[in-house]
């Protein structure tokens, strides 16, 4: 059957799309809510840079899989050297180094780890024999390219972003078919070096972890994030309290309302019904990913594309879990919701490779 | 199967395991979303209310103090206030710079608003000045616009309309320091000219007269600055106190007194109700309530008649004559007869020293009738020595001397009713015999104030332990009787008689109609050398003010039915009988025949005294004045030059 669109437009997930655009188009609302019923400064600058982008992606969703995989390596090294520089001659910012200043562009090298660490690890495993797989040197490089950005973005320190490092690397080792115990082991490693961690994290991490686990100890200090948040979710019921009528956002309890705390901000003018819209359209963008995964031709198509899927997995999870006090408070946004590029254009590049894996599927 | 599709087979597998792993995680969150939402609802919507409306407090009204009959002695007047709040006036040295063309705003006050700034959130209110009138806060409304942030507010301020003769009595009312807020987080303490008491009546009993603030929902931010009302909750006003003072003696108290720096206690022998209680000269309380001038401050305190000072509680002296009763009770008690005599023939060897009887010539044969009558000095001394300093401090304690009382002034002073037991603790040494002479008297180590000698005459008077009572709380409740033998009070009783009709205090006669019983006191000031003695003592009208004995006079009426006992003391007014006597004569007076008492005072403010005493006070303030002028003058030109803001 032919159409009249282009070859480009047939194989654009549209679908995918519409969901991503649902998510951003609420996030604008939200922000125009969160900014007392204005444009400015959060839902104009939001909205343009969502537009910009969601164009670049489908642009750069055109790039040959092959392109990706052959590049995935040198990826990976400039992103580690950037990291290096942040270390080295990083800017203060917000108390750690987390951006590198080039002058033009601030850009956060941490971020695009989140992406070059599933290319790499794909790439990898897209040309280990199948023979290997169950060799330790399967592990040791694959444990190396995990630790050292992981390490790197630990010691800015940003142990949100670290973790969402290592986690989508772990996601890859474990889609590439290492052995199931190694994966059980580590867990079991990981719950009993728990504590001993908790001793080497930051003191105001340290906080965050003992206030998650007792908000109510410190409700007028650190826990102060996490008790206005579960109130202002917990006050919008099941319908909300009505546009522009939330008063934990409106009269500044809600901390960061407009950007980690957004999803909070939303459920109280917006409800229990706002807030599974939003949890079913990345459920809508999840599922088309994991399903792409499935009919990648390629090894690295598919580590990729799963990779990339479960790595805005976390990024979803880890938010929502935090804002609903179910875990301890990490910096991190919720994607194509919250105010912010960098969350945004890492989602979305994502995005766009997983659509140009999906091409090379269902076109051949 | 090639390797790419077993490789397929396990990714599919894991794949799925994590979607699962995903889709899990997605339930676990809609899950929670239900739980905070749906089933702990109510809760969250109950703190999201909580933080949203803040409650603002209005100013309780304070209580009125009344006086026995119900006349007003501190009540509530409309007053024009002041207020900014620093966030809503952006550059706060402009707006006041533009409103000190309105309102004269001293470096004092700027300083105050300034500290009041300091460490408050931006949002509370500060007060800029207090009582304006009303032209300038007409004028002010006018400039409303070009003032961002300041608000002309109507509240109320203290006003006794009494003035000074109840300055010591009322207190007065300040802003709450700092550490009154820390003690207390009373957050009313943090409105903007909110006002606590701060001596007297007014502090003692503060947390009566203050009331219940109101209070004012508002919808507030985080921050707390209210975005609009809710509702309004009126406030409480304080209770009112009713005070045992009647305020007309009070007042004519005040003004028979005149230009002496003197105190009178005027209590009921029976209730131990105050009536009147005067201590002069006085400040004005509704000068000091309204935040007193640096000048007017010094003056009150460089002035050598202690205004700031209650004498009634807090001017102790020796008691003199006035303690003479205390000591012819302790001689009764001992077991000594009222008609042993002892042979004055102007003084009185002990101890190989001479004690001086105040008359020269000697009284000849004394017992203790005409001893209390011609107060010599010199029956006192034999007998108080044969009865023991130790019965003398029993029988003025079981009078009420050397106590403090539960009243609600401060600044009480107990005084010395000393004993052997009292000098071996405060000096560590034992007691001389000789000692008991000088205290027999009423000299020496005894010290007592104005009230406690009023409380001693109510009890001598009435038999009974009578407490001093300032604030009407009820019926009073009869005292029981003293230890002390009704014999021995009824004859020291009839001595006090025998006083007026006969003896040193004859000015206090009254009228025909009723009788009082006295007994007037001197106390010395200085010490007369065995020189001056040698060439005749100096009368007292030749000395400095300063040098000159304080006058005492102690007394009750109606004699045969006492209902009124009095303590009188003139400061540095020589013999208690010519000063203090007509003051209490008068006094009294005005108790049974308000109407000739009154006609008493023209004449009194146009003698001699009054006018010489008056002359000289104004004298004394023109020089304190000029000194202090010519310091500030010497201190502004040794300091170096300030930079004009």
């Amino acid at each position: 059957m032919t159409s009249a669109l282009p070859l480009w437009a047939r194989t654009t997930p549209w679908g995918m799309i519409a969901a991503v655009a649902a998510l951003g188009a609420f996030g604008l609302l939200v922000l125009y809510s969160a900014a007392g019923g204005s444009l400015h400064p959060w839902a104009m600058a939001q909205g343009v840079r969502f537009a910009v982008l969601i164009v670049a992606m489908i642009a750069l969703a055109q790039v040959d899989p092959a392109l990706w995989r052959k590049y995935a390596y040198w990826i990976y090294a400039a992103v580690l050297l950037a990291l290096i520089g942040v270390e080295a001659l990083g800017a203060v910012s917000g108390g750690s180094r987390r951006w590198l200043d080039t002058g033009v562009l601030r850009l956060q090298p941490s971020e695009f780890m989140k992406l070059a660490i599933v290319l790499a690890l794909a790439r990898y495993f897209h040309n280990l024999p199948r023979t290997h797989i169950r060799s330790l040197s399967a592990l040791v490089i694959p444990f190396a390219l995990i630790l050292a950005p992981t390490a790197l973005v630990m010691a800015q320190p940003d142990l949100g972003t670290a973790m969402m490092i290592a986690v989508g690397g772990v996601a890859v080792l474990f889609l590439a078919g290492l052995p199931w115990w190694w994966f059980a082991g580590g867990l079991a490693a990981i719950g009993g070096a728990v504590p001993v961690l908790f001793h080497f994290l930051h003191g105001y991490q340290a906080r965050r972890v003992t206030i998650f686990l007792d908000p109510g100890a410190d409700p007028r200090g650190a826990g102060y994030h996490i008790t206005q948040s579960k109130i202002a979710i917990g006050s919008g019921g099941l319908f909300g309290k009505g546009f522009l009528q939330g008063t934990q956002s409106h009269l500044d309890y809600l901390p960061e309302r407009h950007t980690d705390f957004i999803f909070a901000t939303m459920a109280e003018e917006w409800g229990v019904a706002g807030g599974v819209f939003i949890l079913l359209c990345f459920g809508v963008v999840l599922w088309w990913g994991m399903g792409v995964s499935m009919r990648a031709r390629t090894p690295f198509a598919r580590l990729a594309a799963a990779g990339l899927t479960m790595t805005l997995f976390f990024y979803v999870a880890i938010n929502l879990l935090m804002v609903m006090g179910l875990a301890p408070v990490v910096g991190i946004p919720l994607p194509l919701v919250s105010y912010g590029g960098s969350a945004m254009m890492t989602v979305l590049i994502a995005l766009a490779i997983v659509m140009s894996v999906a091409r090379e599927a269902d076109t051949g | 199967m090639n390797s790419n599709a077993i490789q397929q087979q396990s990714f599919a597998r894991r794949a799925l395991l994590l979607g699962a792993g995903q889709g899990a995680v997605g339930l676990l969150l809609g899950a929670r979303l239900l739980q905070l939402a749906v089933s702990e609802g109510e809760k969250y919507k109950l703190l999201a209310e909580g933080n949203r409306v803040a409650l603002r407090l209005i100013a309780p009204r304070r209580g009125w103090i009344v006086d026995r009959a119900g006349k007003p002695l501190a009540m509530n007047r409309p007053a024009y206030r002041l207020e900014m709040q620093p966030d809503e006036a952006g550059d706060v040295e402009a707006i006041l710079a533009r409103l000190a063309v309105l309102v004269p705003l001293t470096p004092a006050d700027l300083a105050r608003i300034r500290d009041d700034m300091d460490g408050r959130p931006k949002y509370l209110p500060v007060e800029i000045k207090d009582d304006l009138s009303w032209e300038t806060f007409a004028a002010i409304n006018v400039r409303m616009p070009e003032l961002p942030g300041v608000r002309p507010v109507r509240g109320f301020a203290r006003a006794y309309p009494g003035g000074a003769p109840y300055a010591h009595l009322m207190g007065y009312m300040a802003a709450p320091t700092h550490t009154e807020y820390a003690r207390t987080h009373d957050r009313l303490l943090l409105l903007p000219g909110f006002k606590v008491g701060k001596e007297g009546v007014e502090k003692a009993l503060d947390p009566v007269l203050r009331g219940k603030p109101g209070a004012r929902r508002e919808e507030v931010t985080a921050g707390g600055h209210p975005v609009r009302a809710l509702e309004t909750l009126p406030d409480t006003q304080g209770h009112t106190v009713r005070l045992t003072i009647d305020r007309d003696l009070q007042d004519y108290t005040a003004r028979r007194i005149g230009a002496e720096s003197a105190s009178v206690v005027v209590m009921d022998c029976w209730t131990g109700d105050i009536l009147a209680m005067v201590s002069m000269p006085a400040y004005d309380p509704n000068a000091f309530s309204n935040g007193i001038t640096q000048t007017m401050w010094a003056a009150a305190q460089s002035d050598p008649r202690h205004p700031l000072i209650d004498k009634c509680v807090g001017g102790v002296y020796p008691p003199g004559s006035t303690f003479k009763p205390v000591t012819a009770l302790a001689i009764l008690g001992a077991g000594i007869s009222p008609d042993q005599t002892v042979h004055c023939n102007g003084g009185y060897s002990f101890g190989g020293r001479v004690f001086h009887c105040h008359l020269k010539r000697g009284h000849g044969s004394v017992n203790l009738r005409t001893g209390l009558i011609q107060s010599c000095d010199v029956y006192f001394y034999h007998f108080g020595r044969l009865a023991g300093i130790n019965a003398i401090a029993q029988a003025g304690r079981e009078l009420g001397m050397g106590a403090r009382y539960a009243l609600p002034i401060g600044g009480q002073r107990k005084g010395i009713i000393p004993d052997e037991a009292w000098k071996l603790a405060r000096y560590d040494k034992r007691w001389l015999p000789g000692e008991t002479l000088s205290c027999a008297i009423g000299q020496g180590y005894v010290a007592a104030n104005p009230l406690q000698l009023a409380v001693m005459t109510a009890r001598v008077a009435s038999g009974r332990t009578v407490m001093p009572r300032l604030i009407v709380n009820g019926p009073p409740t009869p005292a029981p009787a003293l230890t002390l033998p009704e014999e021995h009070l009824a004859l020291v009783r009839q001595g006090m008689i025998d006083v007026v009709n006969h003896g040193t205090a004859k000015r206090a006669k009254l009228g025909q109609d009723f009788q009082m019983a006295a007994k007037t006191g001197t106390a010395q000031v200085r010490n007369i050398s065995a020189a001056e003695r040698r060439h005749g003592v100096r009368k007292d009208q030749s000395l400095a003010w300063s040098l000159r004995d304080h006058a005492w006079f102690i007394c009750y009426a109606p004699a045969d039915a006492p209902r009124y006992a009095m303590s009188v003391l003139v400061e540095h007014g020589g013999h208690g009988g010519v000063v203090c006597a007509p003051i209490a004569r008068d006094v009294m007076t005005y108790l049974f025949e308000p109407a000739a008492a009154l006609a008493s005072l023209q004449t009194v403010e146009g003698d001699r005294r009054q006018r010489a005493l008056a002359e000289q006070w104004r004298r004394d303030a023109a020089e304190r004045a000029a000194e202090a002028a010519a310091d500030a003058a010497a201190k502004a030109a040794a300091a170096p030059p300030t930079v004009p803001v």
